[in-house]
């Protein structure tokens, strides 16, 4: 029973990474209406930047909100130069522009601190506590403490403040939204932005686990977009209960299924994201969109 | 001084202008109605006025030059569009789309004031507050476009074909609003219309447009008594 607690646990806790990802991907999509595959290495370029502050000599606290600050600029400036040019157009030429952004990100990065894995320091103590006998790792209950926090404010940016508003109705008509007024290309800076400072977090709090290199977060973008799709794509709750119940399933699914085991464990999520797909189309939390023409 | 004046404005959407040359002006809480054929440049006059396609030309807004300026721009200066073909926000629901017609007002009591008129302007809106505007009837849709640009609190709003695609009874029903809220607020309008009654019973001035020129224009009553006019779209 501990054992199957424990698996539990473990699986929230790495669950609570995919689930931090998510969030910064639905944020881009409630602020954009796009899908940023890029996410992931705008993160691992941030944390870079906050780990070159820990090199400097600085304090890891300030590499953070270096990090962040990095993101939030570096979110913007590339949404008003590159993106920018395939919003409104084709939404396939703009996934495909984020995929080249993932490759040009994780290409500069590898060029600048190259590709092997570097150890980073972590925020939280590497302690583990016990409790009940099942171990729990400081590490993880912070990591998931700050993901619950984030969560809850972008729950409230979104549901109860006026930006909030203006950003989704942008996302969902930015040409109607202009005719309010709205300052939309302000607005889509400001959703990429904040997506990137969110991810440079993200980053920050797994990069100790999964030790930093250009390549940190492939699987875990890989993992974050199947959370973000399961939550309904538009949903900050969704997201974070679907990157907790991938990461159960998945080491759940690795440790009692024996023909899984460790190599087909990545395939487990997917399964599990069809099969959920399939019964409810907007996914766990989206909201069911009804289509007038 | 009127309220809004176009010299000589020339419109295109990249190739050749759509627009030759336009010129046409509305006094403060007037009301003009623009008709023509399909194709003549109606839709493209508003889209000049709210800064959606390029221009040339003087488009002075309350003395000032807004030609150049983009749409958001000239919503906050005032000008309040109403898209052809409904403008709303398809996943928000009706408040939300509400709310972000007043989106660049600090006015908070009196926004939820206007909220109010807007939904006794509109009762079928009352029901359906909490939907999201993709699952409204065309005929909600356009009441809550012309509302959601009321709730801007704007000094010209700018209707475009506003009865279009709907049953002859809800578009006389949106007119009958659009008159009460003329009347009640004095907001000055450009109504476009390929249904000349409906526009007839909102403004007193008209202009007529071919091919993106100016060929007629007067006080409705003035239009009323040409043969030509009465047989193009009054129907006789
Ligand atoms: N987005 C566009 N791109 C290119 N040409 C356009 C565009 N919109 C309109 N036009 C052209 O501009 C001219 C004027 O069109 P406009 O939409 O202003 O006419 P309208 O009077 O509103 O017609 P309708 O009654 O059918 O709405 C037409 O010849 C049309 O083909
Ligand atoms: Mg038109």
């Amino acid at each position: 029973m501990s054992y199957f607690v424990q698996l539990v646990v473990d699986g929230l806790a790495t669950g609570s990474i995919y689930g931090a990802l998510a969030l910064a991907i639905v944020l881009v999509n409630r602020s954009t209406g796009m899908i940023n595959f890029s996410q992931g290495a705008l993160a691992v370029l941030s944390t870079f930047v906050a780990y070159a502050v820990v090199q400097a000599g600085g304090p890891l606290l300030l590499g953070l909100v270096v990090a962040v600050a990095f993101g939030v600029v570096l979110g913007a400036v590339l949404e008003r130069l590159v993106v920018r040019r395939f919003e409104g157009g084709d939404p396939n030429t703009a996934v495909v522009a984020t995929i080249g952004l993932l490759v040009l990100v994780s290409g500069i990065a590898g060029a600048i601190w190259s590709y092997d894995p570097r150890a980073f320091p972590s925020l939280f103590p590497n302690e583990t506590l016990a409790l009940g006998g099942v171990f729990v790792s400081v590490r993880s209950l912070g990591t998931t403490a700050v993901l619950v926090a984030v969560m809850v404010a972008l729950q409230l940016l979104f549901r109860a403040t006026k930006l909030g508003l203006a950003m989704r109705a942008v996302a969902d008509n930015p040409g109607s939204s202009a005719l309010s007024g709205l300052p939309v290309s302000r607005l889509l800076m400001l959703g990429w932005g904040i997506a990137a400072g969110l991810g440079a977090v993200a980053g920050v709090l797994v990069a100790p686990q999964l030790f930093i290199s250009p390549t940190m977060l492939d699987f875990t973008l890989v993992y974050a977009l199947a959370a973000a799709i399961l939550g309904g794509l538009d949903s900050p709750l969704g997201a974070v209960v679907a990157g907790w119940f991938i990461g159960v399933v998945e080491n759940l699914a690795g440790a009692y299924v024996d023909v899984i085991g460790n190599d087909l464990k990545i395939a487990v999520p997917f399964a599990a994201m069809i099969v959920v797909l399939v019964l409810r189309p907007q996914g766990l939390f989206g909201r069911r969109t009804v289509v007038r023409v | 001084m009127s309220l809004l004046e176009l010299q000589d404005v020339t419109a295109s959407y990249g190739q050749g202008s759509v627009l030759h040359g336009i010129s046409l002006s509305l006094a403060e809480h007037g009301a003009t109605g623009i008709l023509g054929a399909n194709g003549a440049g109606k839709t493209t006059t508003l889209r000049a006025i709210s800064g959606t396609v390029r221009t040339t030309g003087r488009i002075l807004f309350d003395g000032r030059d807004i030609s150049g300026l983009g749409p958001d721009r000239t919503a906050r200066l005032g000008i309040a569009h109403v898209p052809e073909g409904r403008g709303t926000l398809p996943q928000l629901s009706v408040r939300e789309n509400l709310l972000v017609g007043a989106y660049q007002r600090r006015d908070r009591k009196q926004i939820a004031t206007d909220v109010d008129y807007c939904l006794d302007l509109f009762p079928q809106l009352q029901q359906r507050i909490a939907s999201h505007a993709a699952a409204l009837s065309g005929g909600e849709q356009q009441m809550l476009a012309v509302a959601r640009a009321f709730m801007a609190k704007p000094r010209l709003m700018l209707l475009d074909e506003a009865s279009l695609g709907l049953a002859p009874s809800t578009a006389r029903h949106v007119y009958e609003a659009v008159r009460r809220l003329r009347r009640e607020t004095g907001l000055s309008m450009l109504v476009v219309e390929q249904n000349a009654v409906l526009a007839f019973s909102v403004v007193e001035h008209v202009t007529v447009l071919e091919t993106g020129r100016v060929t007629v224009e007067g006080r409705t009553d003035e239009l009323m008594g040409m043969d030509s006019v009465r047989r193009a779209y009054l129907g006789g």
